[in-house]
């Protein structure tokens, strides 16, 4: 896709903000302190275009998962917005509201606790398709069959309870049931996590076919760098609530250009025992979101960190072809130009036997 | 690390044939069948397979940490003592003391209302003559050896103060107390993200060339075993389908099930392919299929996998493989499928 006459992205996140309120004791208000909260998104700015395949990667406490479900309108911003075709989600009302709900679908995590245990696979199927009114209640049936077959599963399943399959399976079927209201966007929230490797590569393989058939958008949310690195065609790096490096796959898996982004692909064990390490690649642990750092949010783990780092937060900049990382440094691997400028941050690592 | 199982040196701990059998209403279940190998001193041993394979309760087994209706048999030697044979106050000394273990999910295996330092130092009283103020400087030592900053300070907090990371490195500095000869460690950064995963690798590593300690490590995640173990045994339906050296095993699995899982796990430079996956799922343990567990899943097998169980036999000096065909799947080679 050329920068010069850019389609308008599917999706647009700008600045989304969200926050969960913490329960305040009694002593907290009677001492008039203010109620704290959880920072989970601060200030993501993302854009999705049509028939691609975004890959959100992150720790837990990312703000990842919360990210995804303000996608779907599970949770309501509360500040920025997301756009869904050039138009701010939180306006749609009504048929645009259900028509949204329709076309943006959402897959979960769990395949246990995500599919209704008392109902059969055909009402599961059936009732995404009867409260969109996709199809006339006629044709409900045809569409079961074509959906199970499009998932790869028997057609005996139709009428088999969530709990007489497998986890692949029962992911399979929350896929259908996804799919069975033909979206645009797919978001998928750690897909495979809860299955077996060798069941994750034939969910990820039917993804990545269905992708093709159904020319699907896929907003792909994972905590696995690999998988995500397989799937996507671009990824964006999430740390502590904002999005810190965006950018084409292949050049970011290959050249990160933020400390976090390196620090996180060296920490992902190689599939290569001859290419060990004995250092590792991060320091500390991810800082608490009730109380974030000051300036860059990554300051308190990065070994490059430098005055300007705890002043300022820095914003995502362009590094290359539609590559951008939030990072004060732009080529933080290489040697200082003035070493004085850069804070002692040489601290042992925590390793250092 | 020389590592085969036909070297000079002594295996510090050698199991063979352990099984561990649980009586159900529906019959019994074989969770671990004829399981048999060795660890040597000093070495990173990983037991991989996927859930339900068998390889948490092999690791458990081996210090008959497994409830009735389970039980064990076979033998486990350990510096010439069978602890399968061994009686229980016996066991308890090896248990904690020579032998320790650490959990996959710290959470719940630390106690919630008993300092950590309190429970390092419960460890500590069972396993060496320390006095009390010793004990206390000990407790300190340890938790600084284990990476976490001010020892001394968070020695009177409670689990629940520490993070994630931090309760797995209390946990390793427990399982230190009693200066072990091996280490049984359970999925033991599963639950964790994979910065501090890194960590605690990297410092389990350090301390077993610290202590000279032997390591078995149970995981499911390949890339650990790549970063960590000396040497492998991969796991399917309670049996030990193959094993060697990591980095051979990489290079030219024997066994397709090695092979279908390392094709699983997609690698950089083929991104949106189609990966190598195994079709089906692993079976259940109450109904494992005639002949060689894998067969209906393998795109190898023939009459004879679906007759005979293959036994686990060496085919080059310390890689063994339990399969009928293993020359024609390490011929096939490791490419990913297009």
């Amino acid at each position: 896709m050329s920068a010069a006459k850019e389609p308008l992205p599917l999706l647009q996140i700008e600045e989304a903000v969200k926050r969960f309120p913490m329960p305040q004791g009694i002593l907290d208000r009677l001492a008039g302190r203010p109620p704290r909260a959880v920072n989970a998104l601060n200030g993501v700015n993302l854009a999705v275009r049509r028939g691609e395949t975004v890959g959100i990667v992150g720790e837990s406490g990312c703000g990842k998962s919360t990210l995804a479900r303000c996608l779907v309108r599970l949770h309501e911003l509360d500040d920025g917005r997301i756009r869904f075709d050039g138009k701010d989600v939180a306006e749609y009302r009504g048929a645009e509201r259900r028509a949204f709900n329709r076309r943006v679908q959402m897959i979960f995590q769990d395949p246990y606790s995500s599919l209704n245990p008392r109902m059969r696979v055909r009402q599961i199927l059936g009732e995404a398709l009867s409260v969109h009114r996709v199809r006339p209640p006629a044709e409900i049936p045809g569409r079961i069959a074509e959906l199970l077959e499009l998932v790869r599963l028997p057609q005996d399943a139709a009428d088999r309870f969530p709990h007489e399959f497998s986890g692949g399976q029962r992911q399979r079927i929350g896929i259908a049931r996804a799919l069975a209201v033909e979206p645009d966007v797919l978001v998928a929230d750690e897909l495979v996590s809860a299955l077996d490797v060798s069941v994750q590569a034939q969910v990820v393989n039917l993804l990545l076919q269905l992708q093709e058939e159904l020319h699907l958008t896929v907003v792909f949310v994972a905590h696995d760098l690999r998988l995500v690195r397989h799937i996507s065609h671009r990824v964006a790096v999430m740390y502590l609530g904002k999005v810190i490096e965006v950018g084409p796959t292949e050049a970011l898996f290959t050249a990160p250009r933020h400390p976090y982004t390196k620090a996180l692909l060296d920490a992902a064990p190689e599939l290569d025992p001859t290419r060990r390490t004995r250092v590792a690649a991060a320091r500390g642990e991810l800082p608490s979101p009730l109380d974030l750092p000051q300036g860059c949010l990554f300051n308190t783990r990065c070994p490059h960190a430098f005055d300007r780092c705890f002043a300022e937060r820095p914003i995502l900049t362009p590094r290359g072809p539609e590559h951008r990382a939030a990072c004060h440094l732009t080529d933080f691997g290489l040697p200082q130009a003035d070493p004085a400028s850069v804070a002692a941050v040489a601290a042992p690592a925590p390793l250092s036997l | 690390m020389s590592a085969a199982l036909d070297t000079g040196s002594a295996p510090a701990l050698s199991v063979r044939d352990l099984s561990t059998t649980f009586q159900t209403p529906r019959g019994p279940v074989t969770a671990v069948d004829a399981v048999s190998f060795d660890v040597m001193p000093g070495e990173v041993l990983g037991l991989v397979g996927e859930s339900g394979s068998g390889k948490s309760v092999t690791l458990r087994s081996l210090m008959r940490l497994v409830h009735a209706p389970g039980t064990v048999s076979g033998a486990v030697s350990w510096k010439g003592r069978d602890l399968v044979a061994m009686s229980a106050p016996e066991l308890r000394k090896v248990r904690g003391g020579e032998i320790a273990m650490i959990f996959q999910e710290p959470t719940s295996a630390l106690n919630p209302v008993l300092t950590v330092g309190l429970q390092i130092e419960e460890n500590l009283k069972a396993h060496t003559s320390l006095d009390r103020s010793a004990r206390r400087k000990r407790a300190i030592e340890l938790l600084d050896l284990v990476g976490i900053p001010a020892a001394a300070s968070r020695l009177d907090d409670y689990p629940h103060q520490f993070s994630g990371g931090m309760r797995q490195r209390v946990m390793i500095a427990i399982a230190l107390a009693s200066d072990p000869k091996l280490l049984l460690a359970d999925e033991p950064t599963t639950a964790l993200d994979v910065t501090i995963q890194d960590q605690i690798l990297k410092l389990i590593l350090d301390l077993r060339d610290r202590f000279a300690m032997s390591v078995v490590l149970v995981t499911h995640d390949l890339g650990v075993v790549a970063a960590t173990c000396d040497r492998m045994a991969v796991m399917y339906a309670g049996r030990i389908v193959e094993s060697g050296p990591v980095v051979d095993l990489f290079r030219e699995p024997h066994h397709a099930y090695t092979r279908g899982l390392l094709g699983s796990v997609p690698r950089g430079g083929a991104e949106r392919t189609q990966l190598l996956s195994i079709e089906g799922t692993p079976p259940s343990l109450a109904a494992i299929p005639p002949g060689c567990a894998f067969n209906p899943r393998c795109s190898f097998a023939t009459e004879v996998c679906r007759r005979d169980r293959p036994a686990l036999a060496a085919y080059a000096p310390g890689r063994f493989v339990a399969c009928h065909h293993h020359t024609e799947v390490a011929a096939a080679g490791t490419a990913v499928a297009a």
